[in-house]
């Protein structure tokens, strides 16, 4: 590694090439975004230059901040869902016999394979009025009925009432934690592929069952796949916008849609500028909070 | 010391898969208060037993009895014994102490009693002073006392050691092995130690049962493993040996006519005692060190070869002297460097006699 980062040549070429990708066609356009933040809006929606806090001000009055504060919370309770569903998900995994991990690991990964618009579609199909999962518990509705009829209970079900399902806050939170799921069971998952496996057993043969082996010795020490794959979820699921402009209702605009809105229909750059990097400043601090608590106290792994 | 059967194995058979057949109808008996060695080179099953003691494995075939109770579906948390692991397998989320006390707190022993078994466990393998440290903070022996500690809290009926002192340097090594008799001996549990290390396995246990491919081969005390092996397996796994080829020709009252060309064919053939029935083809053997080099015949020994030396190896207390004998046979001789005159004067090339006893002499049917 160190001969290897002496040799001037051979780290320049390597190193140089995605540097300039990054530079050019990330830095600057982000540079650029920010210098717009600080901008005015023409009439027509020209971007003039300036210097001031106007954008920034606008973006946490009250309206922007609820937005804010209502996507921080669905991103919450969707990385919440998405851990409670992942964690044995990617345990299931990292246990697996070796010939079935592959497999695995392979349907977890597989839903990238095919475009998220599609995906979501799919899911608008399974949660509508007159959708997949309503035509099921019709059907099971009916079941029962015909059940009930036969032992002499007719009208025990009463009439079937179709769910609603979509549109609204929870429809959002569903597709959220559908997204979002590979991008934490695939930290968990490595995290525990890489745990000696004498820890688990040595928690075993000293008395302890499985349950409080899970909680005492495997959770603590997958903690740092466990922190990466929910921080990955939440912040992703935080800027997210094509699942609530799909699945939600009127009142579950995030603000990702927010910043959508004010470089479309808007046309207001300077606001989604500042839009966008409160949101990115939001992120920052959450990893700056998980690096000083990381640094801190010496991770197990 | 109770005389009595702390462990029993009977007609264990362990397969993983259809091809694999990691213990192949293994029966021991362990007595309460051993020390018990598993010895065998890798890949022999030892380790695959050991685990089948602790409950992570299944026997395929057979029973396995600890104090009297079949183990048959008693899981690893349930069982009377406990496991040093070869990594130690120290959590390293948890200070010296909560390592120590885990086994206690998650069977719910009362906090006082906790306090004061963990108390008396680091100080049977001297560790008061590093109890509130992390596992990051401790050297490799360390780390193996805590493991240790861990274990011997739980007052189990047996120890089980997989491979303790691989992953530490010689010197340390060498500590521990005394360190851990010391223990055993304090304690008073048995402990079943699994090694791939004879000297370990010589030194540390009271019994030893040498395993290969999934068999057991022999299972006796050091020195009869050491001075009496009962294959050539055996004779060749521990220690050196110089083994030859030989023939029975005959047999009179507890001795056996042997010809072996390769060191019979300048004195004839030779007599060696020898209790059992001895038929056919035998491995002839010897001890390096029980054999003597002279520049003149040895007119009174009754093993005798006339040998070429091709290689000395000096070791500081002794030295290795590799020889052909006139037959093409090699034969080793560590001879102990008593005085500063190096290996006795011997160089490559000198021609000399090797010769022994008979009853030094080891014969091998299997």
């Amino acid at each position: 590694m160190e001969s290897w980062r002496k040799n001037k040549l051979a780290f320049s070429v390597l190193v140089l090439p995605p540097t300039a990708w990054l530079v050019i066609f990330f830095t600057v356009p982000l540079l650029i975004m920010w210098v717009y933040s600080f901008a005015e809006r023409g009439p027509q929606g020209q971007i003039y230059l300036a210097v001031n806090f106007a954008n920034y001000a606008r973006a946490i009055e009250w309206i922007h901040l609820g937005i804010i504060w209502k996507s921080v919370w669905v991103a919450a309770i969707s990385t919440a869902i998405t851990f409670a569903v992942g964690f044995p998900l990617a345990m299931g995994i990292a246990f697996a016999p070796t010939r079935w991990k592959n497999l695995l690991l392979l349907l977890v990964i597989l839903p990238f394979w095919t475009n998220l618009l599609i995906r979501t579609y799919a899911w608008i199909a399974v949660l509508r009025t007159r959708g997949f999962l309503n035509f099921g518990l019709e059907w099971l509705h009916d079941e029962f009925s015909a059940f009930f009829a036969l032992i002499g209970l007719p009208d025990v079900m009463g009439e079937f009432q179709a769910l609603e399902l979509l549109y609204n806050q929870k429809a959002v939170v569903i597709g959220l934690v559908y997204v979002y799921l590979p991008f934490l069971v695939l930290p968990i998952y490595a995290t525990l592929e890489k745990l000696n496996k004498s820890y688990l057993e040595a928690s075993l043969d000293l008395g302890a069952g499985h349950w409080r082996t899970l909680f005492s010795v495997t959770m603590p020490l997958a903690m740092p796949g466990v922190v990466s794959g929910c921080l990955l979820a939440f912040i992703l699921s935080m800027g997210t916008f094509l699942t609530p402009a799909l699945l939600g209702g009127t009142d579950s605009e995030m603000i990702g849609n927010l910043i959508a809105r004010q470089f479309s229909s808007s046309r207001d750059w300077p606001f989604g500028s500042a839009l966008s990097f409160l949101l990115l400043y939001l992120t920052f601090i959450i990893l700056w909070v998980r690096a000083s608590m990381a640094s801190r106290k010496r991770g197990p792994i | 010391m109770v005389d009595n059967t702390i462990i029993s194995i009977r007609d264990v058979v362990k397969r993983f898969g259809s091809s694999v057949l990691a213990v192949n109808n293994v029966s021991l008996d362990i007595k309460q208060g051993e020390f018990f060695a598993l010895l065998g080179p890798s890949g022999c099953g030892k380790t695959t037993l050991l685990r089948i003691l602790a409950g992570f494995e299944t026997p395929s075939e057979g029973q396995v009895l600890i104090d009297g109770d079949d183990m048959e579906r008693v899981e690893p948390n349930k069982r009377p014994v406990n496991m040093v692991f070869q990594s130690y397998a120290v959590f390293p989320h948890m200070t010296v102490r909560q390592n120590v006390a885990y086994g206690l707190r998650v069977v719910g022993t009362p906090k006082p009693e906790i306090d004061q078994r963990v108390q008396e466990s680091l100080s049977l393998v001297q560790l008061e002073e590093l109890a509130d440290r992390k596992p990051d903070e401790l050297s490799g022996g360390q780390r193996q006392r805590v493991a240790l500690a861990r274990a011997l809290v739980k007052h189990p009926k047996v120890l089980l050691l997989d491979e303790p002192l691989s992953a530490l340097d010689a010197k340390l090594r060498e500590q521990m092995q005394i360190e851990l008799v010391h223990l055993q001996q304090t304690v008073g549990i048995t402990f079943v130690i699994v090694t791939h290390d004879q000297n370990e396995a010589l030194s540390m246990a009271d019994r030893v049962a040498v395993m290969n491919g999934g068999n057991v081969l022999q299972v006796a005390s050091p020195t009869e493993l050491y001075e009496y092996p009962n294959c050539r397996f055996v004779a060749d796994f521990i220690g050196k040996m110089n083994l030859f080829d030989g023939q029975v020709v005959g047999v009179k009252e507890g001795q056996v006519v042997v010809r072996a060309d390769a060191i019979t064919a300048h004195i004839g053939d030779i007599s060696v005692p020898f209790g059992d029935e001895a038929r056919g083809k035998v491995g002839i053997a010897i001890r390096p060190e029980k054999v003597k080099l002279d520049g003149e015949e040895p007119k009174d020994m009754p093993i005798r070869v006339r040998a070429k030396v091709v290689e000395v190896v000096y070791y500081g207390n002794e030295s290795h002297v590799f020889l052909q004998s006139t037959s093409g046979a090699k034969i080793t001789a560590n001879i102990k460097n008593t005085s500063r005159n190096t290996h006795a004067g011997i160089v490559k090339g000198d021609q000399l006699w090797v010769s022994w006893c008979p009853q030094d002499t080891l014969v091998l049917t299997s």
